[in-house]
């Protein structure tokens, strides 16, 4: 049955997505009223169907219903009741129905926030309907987690053992959460477009946040499940799918910034628009990039190409004609604000001018091998060097500036008192490269500059904290900006300072790692609910005295037949000692690997900071709408 | 420990018959450096996006004793880097080289810079013309 009542509730979403679509663009026009409120109530009522799909789906998995394909390929009974949960989203079908639901969320949100005139709410869930309906027939007839297998063997194959974490657990919904609400801020956009409506950036201004706040945290999650996860310390690898990722995000960061000139001045008009499309176009390109194969990686579920086709039409169809709609009607949108050269508003304009050109580096290092192997038949990495050479100095650029940014009032700021106010952040800020460059070794000049760097940005904020005084909006640039200098620092310590070491010892064999002596005292086998370990003893000496016992493992999952290495992390928060227990060598010798880690949880440290940053402007944002109601529908039209 | 590595190493040199493969050291801790130095400019082709330094891959492993051979050999960085390229193709090297085919990946970020650099200039200029008063 369950099987049934998801397809069915699948098919009745997709009934009400294309009501939906139909509705809200007629609600549009100023006369339909009738069609806005049907649009209001197909919003909900999709967002039911979907969510009770993925209730089917996630009960059939929880139950172990292996008549249906999709739980027999990847759960298994012995799987533990969180991952058999999470392992619904853990493959390709599964994925695409959480997809589907939080576009379901995000649409229900906006029916039911009533942001903006009712025109343009309406012609926004249209948008909204439309991209639902496009992904529901995507769904229904590439990728049907409801198909029935029979005979229902008596046990399923299991899932990818790297996927069975937790961390693995909550990274895709927040990642989606991020991702797709992009959709949110672009369907805001496209009925900006349709409606000539003007205040647009106001009504989607929560959903961008929440958007960007869920992609922070949801990329910060990866990199620490691939931190811990995977074995051998690294936290980012500009792996194609990790610059799926990030490319969202940096264009919902300037989104973000060129949204807010947008709103308050009236500046940028179309080219905010333009962005909110953007951001979307480049999640409808990573969920392209991602689920057809044509990057293969953990992520990479299932290679079909008729998935793949689909969402490459998909993906030309909607950013085609979002940027169709927008070369058609922008022109009428334009308004020239005008502002002085030394401005708030020039200030996010080259905020947006660097994150455009780092988001233009990230795209070129995923895509261009994909590119010249395609045209030229040649094959190309674009590894972590060419990163470092583009995108971290410009970057870096990007941050030396961003402390101007909040100190430069609108339309017309004061350059000389900007940097007599900002002279303490300078000045520390060269004291702690001084420091960085004398006290550190080895001495190098990435060091000095980014300990510098970091200072400055929180000196910054907190000048600006105290200039402003401590509320939302202060608070909200002041967090994000500190935010970035917290993972600059984790960022630096833990790739300049590392210390490695990797050795094959027998039981009572030490090796040394930063300032630790390791002792491996014996390796035994351990059993978990669906695993079988050889869990090392180690004890961890510093100075002669016994400061910890680790125990990294290697883990045998036997339903899906692959070995993972489970690694053992002791924080101090100023710096991780990381363990992983590599292959077995001969009865008595193991591989152990070794790694301090400087400053490692500075990393997603700093992107709960930034996270914190935009739930401050978000709360802020939502408690001025709920005070000045009266006010703001007048300014609409 | 050090010592006993190295020991393993020059036993394995010495072609004795050996039970433990050591995740191999040079006995030089400058040509070692070098060796872990080189191992991270290499991709492991078969690995996703990993380079041999990082990687479990037999492959990894192989390419990993190939370079401290060639070093302890005494062949140069470079010497190493051409061989492998020759025989992998640049798919091999984690930093694209810089030659015709990727002018356009390591110079585009910087025209894309500096273009949209010109374009915001352009538009502070127009604001600034601008009469005040937003429409």
């Amino acid at each position: 049955m369950t099987g049934e009542i998801g397809q069915l509730a699948l098919c009745l979403a997709l009934a009400l997505a294309l009501v939906l679509s139909i509705s809200g663009l007629a609600g549009a026009r100023a006369e339909n009223a009738l069609a806005r409120r049907v649009a209001s109530s197909s919003a909900a009522g999709m967002f039911v169907f979907i969510a009770l799909a993925f209730g089917a789906l996630t009960y059939a998995s929880v139950v172990s219903d292996f008549s249906i394909l999709n739980v027999a390929q990847n759960s298994h009974t012995l799987k533990p009741l969180v991952y058999k949960i999470s392992g619904v989203w853990g493959n390709h079908e599964g994925s695409m129905l959480l997809w589907v639901l939080v576009l379901a969320v995000y649409a229900a949100a906006v029916a039911f926030a009533k942001r903006g005139s009712e025109r343009l709410t309406s012609a926004a869930l249209g948008v909204q309907g439309l991209i639902a309906a496009a992904f529901l027939l995507f769904i229904l007839f590439t990728s049907n987690p409801f198909v029935r297998l029979d005979p229902a063997p008596f046990e399923g194959d299991g899932l990818n053992p790297l996927l069975q974490d937790f961390g693995l657990a909550v990274h895709p919904p927040m990642l989606y959460a991020g991702y797709v609400g992009l959709s949110a801020a672009f369907a805001y956009a496209a009925a900006a477009l349709i409606t000539r409506e003007r205040d647009w950036a106001r009504a989607a201004r929560p959903f961008m946040l929440a958007a960007w706040i869920a992609l922070t945290l949801g990329i910060a999650l990866g990199s620490w499940w691939a931190y811990y996860e995977l074995g051998w310390g690294g936290f980012w690898f500009w792996d194609p799918v990790e610059n799926a990722s990030l490319m969202p995000w940096l264009i919902a960061t300037a989104l973000l910034h060129s949204a807010l000139a947008t709103e308050r001045t009236g500046a940028f008009r179309s080219w905010t628009l333009l962005l909110a499309i953007a951001g979307f176009s480049l999640s409808l390109i990573g969920t392209f990039l991602v689920r057809s194969g044509v990057l293969s990686s953990v992520h990479a579920f299932a290679s079909d190409p008729a998935r793949g086709l689909y969402i490459l039409g998909l993906l030309v169809v909607a950013i085609g004609g979002a940027l169709a709609l927008f070369a058609w009607r922008a022109p009428g949108l334009q308004t020239g604000a005008s502002f002085a050269p030394v401005s708030r508003e020039t200030a996010l304009l080259i905020n947006n001018v660097f994150l455009v050109a780092a988001t233009a580096t990230v795209f070129l290092g995923t895509l261009y091998p994909l590119v010249l192997d395609s045209l030229a038949g040649t094959k190309l990495s674009v590894g972590p060097p060419y990163f470092a050479l583009t995108f971290a100095p410009i970057f870096a650029a990007l941050l030396v500036l961003v402390p101007f940014g909040p100190r430069l009032g609108w339309k017309k700021g004061n350059l000389n008192e900007a940097l007599r106010t900002l002279f303490p952040a300078f000045a520390l800020a060269v004291v702690a490269a001084l420091v960085a460059l004398v006290f550190t070794s080895p001495r190098t000049l990435a060091a000095a500059g980014s300990f510098g760097l970091a200072t400055w940005l929180v000196a910054a904020s907190a000048i600006d904290i105290r200039k402003r005084g401590f509320r939302f909006g202060a608070l909200a640039s002041a967090l994000a900006h500190a935010g970035l200098a917290v993972t600059l620092i984790g960022v630096a310590g833990t790739t300049l300072w590392r210390s490695e070491a990797l050795e094959v010892l027998a039981p009572g064999e030490t090796m040394y790692v930063g300032t630790y002596a390791l002792r491996l005292d014996d390796v035994v086998g351990a059993a978990g609910p669906n695993y079988t370990a050889a869990r090392a003893n180690v004890t961890v000496l510093s100075g002669g005295r016994t400061v910890a016992v680790m125990h990294p493992e290697r883990r045998v999952f036997p339903a899906e037949r692959q070995d993972t290495a489970e690694t053992a992390i002791r924080t101090t928060i100023f710096s991780d000692l990381y363990l992983a227990l590599g292959d077995r060598r001969d009865a008595t010798h193991w591989v152990l690997r070794a790694y301090v880690n400087p400053l490692a949880p500075f990393i997603w440290l700093g992107a709960v900071v930034m996270a914190l940053g935009g739930f401050a402007a978000l709360f802020g944002r939502l408690r001025q709408s709920r005070d000045v109601p009266a006010a703001a529908p007048a300014l609409a039209e | 420990m050090t010592r006993l590595l190295a020991a393993l190493f020059l036993l394995f040199a010495a072609g004795a018959a050996l039970a433990v493969p050591a995740p191999g050291t040079l006995a030089d801790p400058a040509q070692e450096a070098r060796a872990r130095a080189l191992q991270k400019e290499l991709r492991c082709m078969v690995c996703q996006g990993e380079s041999i330094d990082e990687s479990n891959a037999p492959l990894a492993a192989d390419l990993r004793a190939l370079i401290r051979a060639r070093i302890a050999a005494g062949e140069s960085d470079a010497e190493i880097k051409d061989y492998l390229v020759a025989r992998y193709g640049d798919f091999i090297l984690m930093k694209p080289p810089f030659e015709a085919s990727t002018y356009a990946l390591w110079l585009t970020p910087f025209l894309v810079l500096i273009v949209a650099g010109g374009v915001a200039i352009w538009v502070v200029i127009r604001a600034g013309k601008t009469p005040q008063g937003d429409a």
